[in-house]
């Protein structure tokens, strides 16, 4: 009897701890979006808790003062072609690493790894003076292009390349007067798509969120990329709370949507990338 | 010959394959490195060209008692979110490990949530909730009836210090009980069966075979963790409104390079700094991988 309560009191306080953890993570979003839903007046004045009917309002007030959509857009400039970049030349990278033997290739892919490990934000003042002198201020190239060195893609796919494409299949397509970069073109990429989608996720999400890189190269306004309108909107644009904070919502409901969606394929995502 | 002749061609085309990798690398990472350096032997202003000082960055550095505070800041923010960031991932990991939990996949699902979260909105989303006597969290006080409450969270150096680290246990542990448990997936479960067998308890099996076994993993968490904490910026800069405030105590090195650099343009003493946190990042990070190999050989 006294095992039986003590195995059951012992389940009770783990789920406990679990739920508990689960709250934290959570309240501060759902705080959020309640008070993106009230006046600003009822949010310093009282505790709310439950939705109000304010959404609109805050909307009209908060486009009054700032473009957050032009932020989102700039956001989606950068994001979507960096991401393309990062998979597609990520895996092509990868392909010549896995694939093909050379002098230098280990030295070479050392490098690789080597620039994994590289403190980015310490070199930020080299960056700043890069882009003013190839004239790229206020530009989303500097933002863009890195996606064509993306490290991290180039070791996940490396390996998934090595293991998943035999060279049997390359022989063939050769054979049959496949050039080269046809094969990895119409062979190797279809095969490591499902890679290539994985690590295509995280890179968006590092490029949606990168904030030091485009706070010091977008001088204009209307360049400003989601999080460094976010960062200026407390008092700069707004002072309307219920405004600011559905500002912060909109630039994190949408990736809590996606996640919601599709956590399972980022987590082994996730799990699949750190067993290398 | 024939073969010869296609090796020799496959060879060629890898160079082709790696070649856009390296162009930008070079341009993009490695530049911006090596200009960042050579710069913090010159004084630069960002409009006149920059002239060459000598070692007076460096003596500046070695004498600025901001230089070393930020140190110890960022420091503090990342060991005060670090260990219980490891703690908890571990607790977690061997909860879901040695046993049946329902909604496991969702509960690690939601723990990760916040790290998929831009920083810079966070940071802001914090400032939000706790800043003000009329803000959300002293709302919430006043009515569980927390004595003393509102509180100027915002005037408190230690609490603003213990928030940032908070957040960034909150944005962290998440994925870090995700590593950890992807690391001991790779275990082979019969070590496990002989363990129980002798009779070892579930506590003795996770300290004595589990962390042991993933020690590679624990590691690289470690080493990761710093060189990504140590650079912390996006949360403190937008929770303090880039000030660091009150006095100083969540102003990082990062956002020191900020202010020196972008604010008050001084480029080239910005860039000794970030010389100087690179130093700092290299030796904590030898540091930590020396002593924790040396643990991995002495248990061998």
């Amino acid at each position: 009897m006294t095992d039986k309560f003590k195995s059951y009191f012992s389940k009770i306080s783990l789920y406990l701890f679990l739920v508990i953890l689960l709250l934290l993570s959570l309240i501060p979003f759902y705080l959020m979006i309640i008070n993106g839903t009230h006046k600003s007046f009822d949010i310093v004045t009282k505790l709310n808790l439950f939705p109000g009917h304010n959404l609109s309002e805050n909307y009209e007030t908060l486009q009054s003062h700032v473009n957050i959509w032009q932020g989102f857009l700039n956001s989606l400039c950068i994001a979507v072609p960096f991401t393309i970049l990062s998979g597609y030349f990520g895996a092509l990278t990868a392909y010549g690493f896995a694939k093909y033997h050379f002098p230098g290739e280990k030295i070479l892919f050392s490098i690789v790894l080597a620039s994994m490990m590289l403190p980015p934000q310490l070199s930020i003042i080299g960056f700043y003076q890069l882009n003013l002198k190839l004239k790229l201020l206020n530009s989303y190239f500097p933002f863009i292009l890195p996606g064509i060195a993306n490290a991290t893609t180039v070791f996940f796919m490396r390996g998934m390349i090595e293991q998943g494409i035999p060279d049997s299949i390359m022989e063939a397509a050769r054979l049959e007067g496949c050039s080269e970069f046809k094969i990895f073109n119409r062979i190797v990429l279809p095969c490591v798509m499902p890679g290539v989608a994985t690590m295509c996720i995280f890179n968006f999400v590092s490029c949606w969120n990168n904030y030091l890189g485009p706070l010091i190269i977008m001088t204009e306004s209307k360049k400003y990329t989601l999080p460094v309108m976010i960062a200026m909107i407390k008092g700069l644009y707004l002072s309307n709370y219920g405004a600011m904070y559905l500002a912060i919502a909109i630039s994190i409901v949408p990736i809590i949507i996606v996640y919601a969606f599709c956590s399972k394929f980022i987590i082994n995502g996730l799990t699949a990338g750190s067993e290398k | 010959m024939i073969k010869a002749k296609k090796q020799r061609n496959k060879g060629y085309y890898g160079y082709l394959f790696i070649m856009p990798f390296f162009i930008i690398f070079a341009v993009f990472e490695l530049y911006p490195i090596a200009y960042t350096f050579y710069l913090s032997f010159h004084k630069w202003d960002g409009l006149m060209p920059s002239t060459y000082t000598g070692l007076n960055n460096f003596n500046r550095l070695i004498h600025d008692k901001i230089f070393f505070l930020t140190i110890k800041n960022t420091f503090r923010i990342w060991i005060c979110n670090f260990i219980p960031q490891m703690l908890v991932a571990m607790i977690l990991s061997a909860l879901f490990t040695f046993n049946k939990i329902r909604g496991m996949s969702f509960f690690r699902a939601v723990y990760y949530l916040p790290n998929l979260i831009t920083a810079a909105s966070v940071g802001l989303l914090f400032n939000l909730l706790f800043n003000g006597d009329k803000s959300v969290i002293n709302h919430i006080l006043i009515a569980l009836g927390v004595k003393g409450a509102p509180f100027n969270f915002f005037q408190n150096k230690v609490f603003v210090s213990g928030l940032v680290s908070y957040i960034q246990w909150w944005m962290w542990f998440g994925y870090t009980t995700i590593i950890v448990m992807a690391g001991i997936t790779t275990i082979d479960s019969s070590v496990y069966d002989a363990a129980l067998v002798d009779g070892a308890t579930k506590f003795q099996t996770y300290r004595y075979i589990t962390l042991p076994l993933i020690r590679k993993t624990i590691i690289y968490l470690t080493i990761t963790s710093i060189i990504g904490g140590m650079q912390l910026f996006d949360v403190p800069a937008t929770m303090t409104n880039g000030s660091g405030d009150p006095m100083k105590s969540v102003l990082t090195t990062s956002m020191y390079i900020y202010n020196q650099g972008f604010k008050s343009h001084n480029y080239g003493y910005a860039s000794m700094v970030s010389v100087g946190l690179f130093l700092i990042i290299a030796v904590l990070s030898i540091f930590a991988l020396q002593t924790m190999q040396k643990k991995e050989s002495e248990n061998d």
